[in-house]
């Protein structure tokens, strides 16, 4: 871990002028991915700027019915929310399906979302890996890739988002909520917020320099049936071959994103009209133009029999 | 289902790599695309910091770099607190932070100025057992002892949670309070790896305790 | 004390203290977290330095370049020592490849260089820093394409040959009505202990003492003189508790002798920890296998014919996983042959596991012999049993002494198919299948569902040998009439702590409070060691001879004829006249050596533990996810010592057998030649989640012809066979047969049921 010098934060604006002030410099919140890339150096700050100190951390209602999250909610503290529980419950069950009861109780709603990949290229320095040292190439390709995306992959880059919380906030149309430097705020809808790899997989996501995440809000509640099936060989503590959230109404219509899949949780809007039809159609859609390896094809058949659970379990089979 | 462009392409890129006779492997480090690219190097700095560990204000002098965990068991010869991976993946760690099970690994010693942490010496004692560390002893719930203090301080914790209405992935009515059913227990627990296997008796220690408790 | 005669009534058999289920004397240090391991001994000498280790970023190849300016100019560096630096090293009698790596690369991660400095922070900073160029050289990585290259071992590890045969196998296979053959594969899988390989090593002159995390305190201490170049005598090894081992820590690791190589350079006391990330590559790992069975067989299922072939890799001068060892002796048929190949490769060197050659063979050998009884139709508990047999159908050599799997002298007699000295394989068996319900078991798979779940059970024996080995301990008896018992015995979490001291109690007849254990240190006698499930038996065979000295001690210095002296509640009598132990011992102490040594019962009878299990299993209808619902074990193994923590070792070998069958599996990057999944995320050990609660039933049982403890191994029979009877149940559960492990659910899903 390179050298860093430290301060707290005591609002978003003395957090956005401190990053000014700090050229290489990171916000620091849960630290449960950032540490762990510092310690292999794979990220570099020269000053951490922690924002734990920011009040951050308060689910409140919003006026449209929806809920504001702050950015510094802990993962835990967001699952057990009542209202997340019963009005966004493909949120609470993604919640619980990542990581462990510890780093839950550390992992912040920002953090989650800023999460970077877990492939195994990316985090050993010698191997190559455009997202880490862009130019390098890529370790996946072609090699050790059962993990590894399937869909909106570039010739750069494979890698996947590994966010449970992303995948159902995604189907849950939420909006992350920023502050720049100079005061200015943006709403950015959770679809565009990640990117796929192109070639420039070193950037994950649409954040530039010193802009720290505020919120993520979601819309009122969308109600229907909200399932979250992650898919993993171990039973716990892993994350996802593959997952879906989905939301499914009464007449069988309704709404679905993938993770495990992808660079970014996986949703095909146009597709969705293909649910009522089974899973077979709506996965043919929702993958179309799939590029797996030999590795991580089996995905494609997996995210069907997937799909079919989910679709079982929201008929109340 | 093999793009073949896409294996065409990986090849050569890993050829380039793989068939050059030297090859440096220690890559400069890239600052992140998103950062300003002239990033300072700084000097390591020391940082003073007062908490609370075990019911005792301790003040300490440590380098920003030191994660809670090496601060308890470098610093304050606390080295009950294990290190099995260092990256968040094995629970041995597990401390407490104002009642709330963490991983101390994965947390800047610097991020916990004025907190109130819990270890597994802070439980109890060889002469004086918390009563998970009696149940543990008795169900037999360790064998080489290393993932040890992490389990019973996640046991603790966790315990907690379940009262607290904190649901888990095994909970099967979100809008319910949760119960301590055994695939509770095993879930809530999975964060804390045991390569002995111990985990049914752990289970059963837990077990024994929540019951009491309860 | 020889033992060479089978063992007789002793005082053990008062079964006062041993057999009785005893908690763990450490229990209170491990579960506060006072119990002190190797990198945490801050009380041991001051001014501890941290170092930090820099990996190979190649497989095979050299160092073209080091540069080592910006790490030696970083802050708080106090030495860097590399192959260049460190002087001229030799490679332990138990190590493959050399710890220290340079100009020549035998492996990824092999050890290049460790930085020490002031701090951890400064130490691993530092690490970064150095910078190293490589010329790689192509290397073979692919045991499928190796496979043809590789040829008989010149050694095993197990002990014995490389092939065997008895009869004529082509022949009575070629004949055999019922014929069956299929190959497996198991996979590289990473012991992954909970705690890293961990030393702190300091001097003291040319006197080195290193605290570290070893399973064999003498093979430790005699690598690291004969890595060094120093005389055994310098070196002390002290690991009175360790993280876990499972066979990677029986050798000295890069973590001692980089710990040892840095504190000479920083002239002060080093310590460094193996960083999780490198552990896959950096130390020892369970090869990978190929195995082709086949098996021929009456109509009535008589096996007639049996062929075992295991392909497996490792570096240069290593050794074969032998994976079919265990069938030259677990079923009965008379033509048979068996044969270990062994090819090249440039892979981080392959060693013990948990239960070497078995588990691996049970895991492929157990669902061959499934698949016979479908093919036979008959029941696989019932086909098993129709091929037991009692005396050894083949005839393996015995280990040599040069062995690192064992310590037992060459054989010199050997008897044709020696009979077992004990064998309740049958046994185990029939009460498996009763406790077990496995007579509700539908034989044609897919019948039975729960919901999502596809359910279904299957079963495997367990076969694991026992194996004899030198043992030595001394016991004090002090003025207070407390039991002292100090051995270089380790305890890596099987419980030797609290066998040993039940042993000292039963044969001293004191209360188990008046015992204490020291071990895990160079300078006590030296033992067995922990490894390949000896440690138990052994150990406390050891324990037993010097009692039985210290009795004799006693018995003499009281003026009581030893034969009539009854030791019992801190005291020695012979009819009314009595002493307290403490009143003998007097200010002075007493203090009693010896050692057990075996003579040749171990040829004239083949020692083997055995067992069932039995799984049961859902396979999720949609995702193939496999979970395991229930589990039980009956093992047959000697004389249980302690029922609590024996148990507590066949659960854990079952959870091991889990991850084996379900997730463990280190991917090779057959390109550049390294594992993958280096740290605990990417490569899966099962989690709690994954366990359901395990039933054991240990049959009761003595071995007289074992030790005079008349008992055997138990901690690696827990796994042999587990795998087998998860990949069992799955096709009972889904009619899906998968021969390659690990089971994941990709390898399910094109057999399962069409859904809607």
């Amino acid at each position: 871990m390179k050298a860093f010098t430290f301060e707290r934060a005591n609002s978003p604006a003395e957090a956005a002028a401190a990053a000014v002030r700090n050229p290489g410099s990171r916000f620091i919140a849960g630290g449960t991915n950032l540490l762990d890339l510092m310690k292999l150096e794979i990220e570099t700050p020269s000053h951490l700027i922690d924002v734990n100190g920011l009040a951050l951390d308060k689910i409140e209602a919003t006026a449209e019915g929806g809920l504001r999250i702050g950015a510094l909610v802990r993962n835990t503290d967001l699952a057990a929310d009542e209202r997340v529980r019963r009005d966004y419950g493909v949120l609470a069950r993604a919640l619980v399906a990542g990581a462990t009861g510890q780093l839950r109780n550390m992992a912040t709603t920002a953090g989650n979302l800023l999460q970077r990949t877990r492939c195994p290229y990316f985090y050993d320095t010698n191997q190559p890996c455009n997202k880490r040292a862009p130019g390098s190439g890529c370790g996946a390709i072609g090699g050790f890739s059962r993990q590894h995306a399937i869909v909106g992959v570039s010739e750069a880059c494979i890698a996947t988002h590994p966010s449970d919380m992303a995948v159902a906030m995604r189907v849950l149309d939420a909006v992350v909520e920023t502050i720049r430097p100079d005061g200015s705020t943006r709403s950015i809808p959770i679809a565009e917020f990640h990117r796929l790899p192109g070639d420039e997989p070193h950037i994950d996501h649409l954040l530039t320099p010193g802009e720290l995440i505020t919120a993520v809000t979601l819309p009122k509640p969308a109600g229907g049936k909200q399932i979250y099936l992650k898919v993993r060989d171990r039973a716990s503590f892993a994350f996802a071959l593959i997952s879906v959230a989905a939301i499914i109404f009464p007449d069988g219509t309704g709404r679905v994103a993938l993770g495990g899949v992808a660079h970014k949780p996986w949703r095909v809007e146009e597709a969705e009209s293909e649910m009522p039809r089974g899973a077979k159609a709506l996965t043919a859609r929702l993958l179309a133009g799939a590029k797996p390896t030999p590795e991580n094809a089996f995905k494609l058949k997996l995210v069907e029999r997937a799909l079919a659970s989910v679709l079982a379990e929201a008929k109340g089979a | 289902m093999n793009h073949p462009d896409d294996l065409e392409i990986s090849r050569r890129e890993f050829l380039v790599m793989g068939t050059a006779a030297v090859a440096v492997t220690m890559l400069p480090p890239l600052a992140e695309a998103q950062a300003p690219p002239a990033a300072p190097v700084v000097k390591p700095a020391a940082v003073k910091l007062a908490f609370n560990v075990n019911g005792k204000a301790r003040e300490l002098e440590v380098d920003t770099r030191t994660t809670l965990l090496d601060a308890l068991r470098e610093h304050l010869n606390l080295t009950g607190s294990k290190k099995g991976c260092d990256q968040g993946q094995c629970g041995a760690c597990t401390v407490l932070v104002g009642g709330r099970r963490i991983v101390s690994c994965l947390t800047l010693a610097v991020m916990h100025q004025g907190d109130s942490i819990t270890t597994i010496e802070g439980l109890g004692t060889p002469d004086h057992l918390h009563p998970m560390q009696a149940a543990f002893v008795k169900c037999d719930g360790f064998q080489c002892g290393y993932c040890t203090p992490g389990q019973i301080c996640s046991a603790v914790a966790m315990l907690q949670e379940v009262k607290a209405g904190i649901p888990s992935h095994a909970t099967s009515d979100l809008t319910a309070a949760p119960q301590l059913t055994p695939a509770e227990l095993r879930e809530r627990m999975s964060g804390n790896i045991c390569r002995c296997g111990a985990y049914s008796n752990i289970a059963e220690a837990i077990t024994e305790v929540a019951g009491r408790t309860a | 004390m020889k033992f060479d005669t089978p063992a007789t009534t002793n005082p053990i058999d008062q079964l006062k203290v041993v057999g009785k289920a005893t908690d763990r004397i450490d229990g209170p240090l491990k579960t506060t977290g006072t119990a002190p391991y190797a990198y945490e001994r801050h009380d041991v000498v001051p001014n501890q330095a941290y170092g930090y280790i820099v990996g190979a970023a190649i497989a095979r190849g050299r160092i073209v370049l080091m540069d080592l300016a910006a790490a030696k100019a970083a802050p708080g560096v106090l030495a860097i020592v590399t192959a260049e630096n460190a002087g001229r090293l030799g490679k332990g009698k138990f190590n493959t490849a050399p710890l220290l790596g340079g100009p020549e690369i035998q492996h990824y991660h092999q050890a290049v260089g460790v930085v020490v400095a002031e701090t951890f922070e400064q130490a691993r900073a530092a690490a970064q820093l150095v910078r190293v160029e490589y010329a790689r050289v192509k290397g073979a990585f692919d045991l499928e394409s190796a496979k043809e290259t590789a040829g008989p071992a010149k050694q095993l590890a197990g002990g014995g040959t490389s092939d065997s045969k008895v009869g004529d196998f082509d022949a009575a296979f070629t004949a055999a009505p019922v014929q069956f053959d299929a190959t497996y594969t198991t996979a590289y899988e990473s012991h992954s202990m909970m705690e890293p390989h961990a030393t702190i090593a300091a001097w003291e002159g040319d006197q080195l003492t290193i605290w570290t995390s070893n399973q064999m305190i003498a093979w430790a201490a005699g690598d690291m003189a004969q890595t060094l170049g120093i005389s055994r005598e310098k070196v002390r090894v002290i690991s009175p508790f360790i993280g876990g081992g499972f066979g990677g820590k029986l050798f000295l690791r890069a973590d001692a002798l980089m710990a040892a190589l840095g504190a000479r350079a920083a002239g002060r006391p080093v310590k460094v920890a193996l960083q999780r990330a490198l552990m896959p590559n950096n130390t020892t790992h369970r090869a990978a296998t190929i195995q082709r069975i086949r098996l021929g067989a009456t109509k009535e299922g008589k096996l007639t014919a049996i062929a075992h072939e295991s392909w497996s890799g490792d570096q240069p001068d290593g050794k074969p996983e032998t994976a079919a060892m265990q069938t030259r002796s677990l079923y009965a048929g008379a033509d048979r042959m068996t044969a270990h190949r062994l090819a090249v490769l440039d892979l981080p060197e392959a060693n013990a596991m948990r239960a070497p050659g078995e588990a691996p063979g049970m895991a492929a050998l157990e669902i061959a012999m499934d698949e016979m009884a479908e093919k036979l139709g008959l029941d696989p508990v019932e086909f098993r049993i129709l091929n037991d047999t009692q005396v050894v159908p083949d005839n393996p050599a015995k280990p040599d002494s040069s062995d690192p799997q064992s310590k037992k002298p060459e054989q010199t007699k050997r008897v044709a198919q020696p009979p077992f000295s004990k064998r309740q394989f049958v046994e185990c068996l029939r009460l498996g299948a009763k406790r077990f319900g496995w007579e509700k078991r539908h034989s044609k798979p897919g019948g039975v569902r729960d919901g999502r779940w596809l359910v279904g059970i299957g079963m495997a024996a367990a076969f694991r040998d026992n194996l004899l080995t030198k043992s030595a301990a001394r016991v004090r008896l002090d003025g207070r009439g407390t039991v002292t018992v100090e051995t270089d015995m380790t305890d890596i979490g099987t419980g030797s702590y609290t066998i040993i001291a039940q042993t000292a109690a039963e044969m001293m007849g004191v209360p188990l409070e008046q015992v204490v254990v020291r071990l895990g240190d160079s300078t006590f006698p030296e033992s067995c060691g922990s490894g390949g499930q000896w440690g138990g038996n052994n150990s406390t065979a050891g324990v037993y001879a010097a009692c039985m000295k210290l009795r004799e001690a006693i018995a003499q210095k009281a003026k009581f004829n030893v034969g009539d002296a009854v030791f019992a509640d801190g005291q020695v009598r012979v009819g009314d006249r009595r002493m307290s132990l403490a009143e003998v011992a007097g200010e002075q102490g007493m203090v009693a050596e010896d050692f057990i040594e075996y003579g040749d019962l171990d040829k004239q009878y083949h020692q083997s533990t055995f067992g069932a299990h039995f799984v049961e299993v859902g396979v999720d209808l949609y995702t193939g996810v496999t979970r395991v619902r229930r589990m039980l074990a009956v093992c047959a193994c000697g004389r249980i010592l302690n029922p609590k923590t024996a148990r507590s070792q066949v659960i854990g070998a079952m959870t091991m057998g889990v991850g084996a069958a379900l997730m463990e599996e280190l991917a090779v990057d057959k390109r550049i030649g390294f594992f993958v999944n280096h740290d605990l995320a990417t490569y899966e050990v099962p989690v709690h989640a994954d366990i359901p609660h395990q039933e054991v039933i240990f049959l009761d049982e003595t071995d007289p012809i074992s030790s005079p403890m008349k008992a055997k191994g138990v901690a690696e029979l827990g796994i042999c066979g587990v795998a087998a009877a998860v990949a069992n149940a799955i096709y009972n559960a889904t009619g899906v047969r998968v021969r390659n492990y690990p089971m994941t659910l990709d390898k399910l899903l094109d057999g399962l049921p069409e859904i809607a």
